[in-house]
């Protein structure tokens, strides 16, 4: 009887541990809380940009910064007191994201506000915690304030999905800084512009751009099982083609620190390079380990490990790394006054959300104070912001999309 | 609808698991090294799990964190050093490194040693000085394990130290010993942090197993293992052999722990002790529950087992394979390799 108990108890302790382990994973996609890391900065290095690149992995010449338009105007602009909205993780565990946008949307209003006394514009900010349950309780509410011309927003692809019929339903125009869901544009939403390249394009640049400027011959393609690790990796080896050596992709869980298995199964193919699809947390002890096991090959990521955690966590074996981004880096000029104003440096998408914060102004600087005007003006909108030319096609994705190669330096 | 949808999930399946017999054949030496330096790191943290299987009949679930704390315990000791983190290795000389690694383990033993104490005294013998049920043992130590895990989560970051330590993200790591290639076994590199690893874990095991089958001490755990009430009435007092079981396991957690972080350096987190400590129970039922020498070989096993599996299948299927072992074994062998010996007469 009291064996019976014992097997009993340990077969339901088993079943509990399984179940256990597997919701345990979910926990680690988010970590930048901000709740913690502040690591070391002594290793100096920096994500430093290193060119512009199309979707066949050509280099383009980047945006002039004089350029580009200013939220200031000419100082000039009349209108009545009008509110625009932000939308984005402000708290939880994605929250860094969420900050980078709105601060970057503030930035540029109250750039504007100091030079235009005569038209006062309002960033009203609604947190979603960058879960889409939350983003659809929010929506409505951003909708039914009358005051709300424009949305920045929502920041994340998943609460996107979720909320952007409603936005299109109500004819308020959203454009989002950091939703990079290709499928986001198949909606038939009329109010939905992306101000970034979507994943379709990273991919495909990023290999592109190994196999031609950067001369690599043979790439291993190792990927995290997240869905956005999978889409980078199926889109990066796809493009690659012959280059991509089957042998040696590989699979990495996430929360995994030690690559040892895949580290010999790599060696073993001599690569020029190993382009990795995850995120940071995993992709800095990779590189650290590649570097230790073969230092000739050359680390490359996604814009999931472009992120200063990874140099701070990899430390030295970053160094030369090339990391791709949708996301534009930041003029010096943009820097110093995000850095004055926030006490931190831009993160990634401040400079997008405040080009795009930037585009809404001027529509109301022009009198288009009312959800359908500002919408025509965003949809005819032309011109060019800090990180690139901002131009919709009529699903709303950016009319040239383009890439960004950061090296580590 | 139906028919699409398995046949879609057929070839991912098919696209997912592979068969590479070949890179197990080129990988054999690396990965037989890495798996016994996995290996020594599941043995240490298996023993804690067995002796308390052997002497109280418990599956101690929380053991996980407590080899969890035991990571963070040595991280703090390294801070109390004067360690901060930083991306690369911090290059100390041999002998002051061997030191302060050793401070750091202590720091960490003791941690983990009093989480092990301390959960017997405020979670396990409450109930059984109510002479619970079974079950409701393990429901609490499941219930232990979330409610350290969640300290270390929520609590701990509210303590003001620099850098910050808990909280939903990894510790930036401390990094004293930079792995170089020692010699070569061949042909597979063994480098300075591996040897530390089984050298250290073999010490401690056969520490163990000389405490536990040529000491008193031992004799005592032994026989309350065997017969309870016949020790009592020998003049064995059961509280503290078991205040004692948890003590040796929870020392042993603490310096697996650090000997898991001189490996893999940032993963010192709250979930970080989870998914380690159920491989560690799996090697302990493995080698046969309540067996101190079951649970070092199951260690050992399950490790060079695993890491062949991961380049034999693929990586993602390494945990996979590390459970399908398990149930292969116990298809065979239901008290494990070696079988249930210290509850048996027959020591």
């Amino acid at each position: 009887m009291h064996r019976r108990m014992t097997t009993g108890a340990l077969a339901v302790t088993m079943a509990a541990v399984l179940a256990l382990s597997a919701c345990s994973s979910k926990d680690d996609s988010d970590s930048d809380s901000g709740t913690s890391t502040s690591a070391g900065t002594s290793s100096g290095l920096m994500i430093a940009p290193l060119a512009q690149i199309d979707t066949s992995g050509n280099e383009v010449e980047a945006a002039a910064e004089s350029d580009a338009l200013s939220p200031a105007g000419d100082g000039k602009a009349t209108c009545d007191p009008t509110t625009i909205a932000m939308a984005g993780a402000l708290t939880g565990a994605d929250a860094a994201l969420g900050i980078n946008i709105r601060n970057g949307a503030q930035l540029a209003v109250d750039e504007h506000n100091s030079a235009n006394p005569d038209c006062t514009i309002t960033l009203k900010t609604y947190d979603t915690e960058g879960d889409p349950q939350k983003a659809t309780q929010v929506a409505p509410q951003i909708v039914n304030n009358k005051d709300v011309v424009g949305l920045i927003g929502p920041a994340f692809s998943g609460e996107t999905k979720a909320t952007g019929g409603i936005f299109s339903q109500a004819g308020l125009v959203s454009v989002t800084a950091s939703a990079t869901n290709p499928a986001l544009t198949d909606n038939g939403w009329k109010t939905f512009f992306r101000g970034l390249a979507n994943d379709d394009v990273q991919g495909p640049a990023v290999a592109k751009y190994l196999t031609g400027t950067a001369g690599k011959e043979k790439v291993c393609v190792v990927k995290d099982d997240t869905e956005y690790g999978a889409g980078l990796a199926k889109a990066v080896i796809a493009s690659l083609g012959d280059a991509s050596i089957k042998s040696c992709e590989g699979d990495v869980k996430k929360g995994e620190r030690d690559f040892s298995a895949i580290i010999s199964t790599i060696t073993g193919a001599e690569p020029d390079a190993v382009f990795y699809a995850g995120y940071y947390s995993e992709a800095a002890p990779l590189a650290e380990q590649l570097k230790r096991a073969d230092s000739s090959i050359t680390f490359v990521s996604g814009d999931g490990a472009n992120d200063p955690q990874f140099t701070a966590l990899a430390g030295s074996s970053a160094k030369g790394a090339l990391l791709t981004c949708p996301c534009g880096p930041a003029p010096d000029k943009f820097k110093e006054a995000y850095e004055s104003k926030f006490k931190q440096a831009p993160g990634v998408y401040s400079v997008e959300a405040y080009d795009l914060a930037t585009i809404l102004m001027k529509g109301i600087a022009e009198g288009k104070t009312t959800r359908a005007d500002l919408l025509a003006f965003v949809k005819d909108y032309q011109g060019s912001g800090l990180a690139r030319e901002y131009s919709w096609t009529s699903t709303g994705e950016l009319k040239s999309s383009l890439i960004w190669v950061y090296e580590v330096k | 609808m139906i028919a699409y949808s398995l046949a879609e999930s057929t070839s991912v399946v098919a696209s997912t698991i592979g068969f590479d017999l070949g890179a197990l054949r080129d990988g054999f030496w690396t990965l037989t090294i890495q798996g016994l330096a996995y290996g020594s790191i599941y043995a240490l943290v298996a023993v804690g799990y067995t002796l308390v299987y052997g002497v109280l009949r418990l599956i101690n679930f929380a053991h996980s964190e407590v080899f969890m704390l035991g990571m963070f315990g040595q991280y703090i000791g390294l801070m109390l050093l004067g360690f901060r983190p930083q991306g690369d290795v911090w290059s100390e000389g041999t002998l002051m490194t061997i030191a302060y690694l050793l401070l750091a383990g202590l720091i960490g033993m003791a941690v983990s040693g009093t989480t092990a104490v301390g959960l017997e005294f405020v979670a396990y013998r409450p109930l059984r000085k109510r002479n619970a049920k079974p079950l409701a043992f393990l429901i609490t130590a499941i219930g232990m394990s979330f409610v350290l895990q969640e300290f270390v989560h929520y609590v701990l970051p509210k303590v003001p130290t620099d850098p910050r330590l808990g909280g939903s993200s990894p510790q930036p790591a401390i990094k004293l010993v930079q792995p170089t290639e020692q010699f070569t076994v061949f042909g597979a590199s063994v480098t300075n942090v591996i040897l530390i690893i089984v050298i250290a874990a073999i010490g401690l095991a056969v520490g163990v197993d000389f405490l536990i089958n040529r000491t008193r001490l031992g004799r005592g755990i032994r026989s309350v293992a065997q017969d309870p009430e016949a020790a009592l009435l020998m003049g064995v007092s059961r509280e503290r052999i078991i205040m004692v079981t948890f003590l040796i396991g929870g020392l042993l957690a603490g310096a697996a722990a650090l000997l898991y972080t001189l490996h893999v350096p940032s993963n010192v987190v709250y979930y970080g002790g989870f998914i380690l400590g159920i491989k560690a129970f799996c090697a302990a039922v493995l080698g046969g529950i309540g067996n101190v020498r079951g649970a070092l070989l199951g260690g050992l096993l399950l490790g060079v087992m695993e890491n062949y599996g991961s380049v034999v299948f693929g990586n993602q299927w390494k945990d996979v394979v590390a459970f399908a072992l398990l149930i292969l074994v116990l298809m065979f062998r239901p008290t494990g390799i070696l079988g249930e010996k210290l509850g048996k007469a027959r020591v």
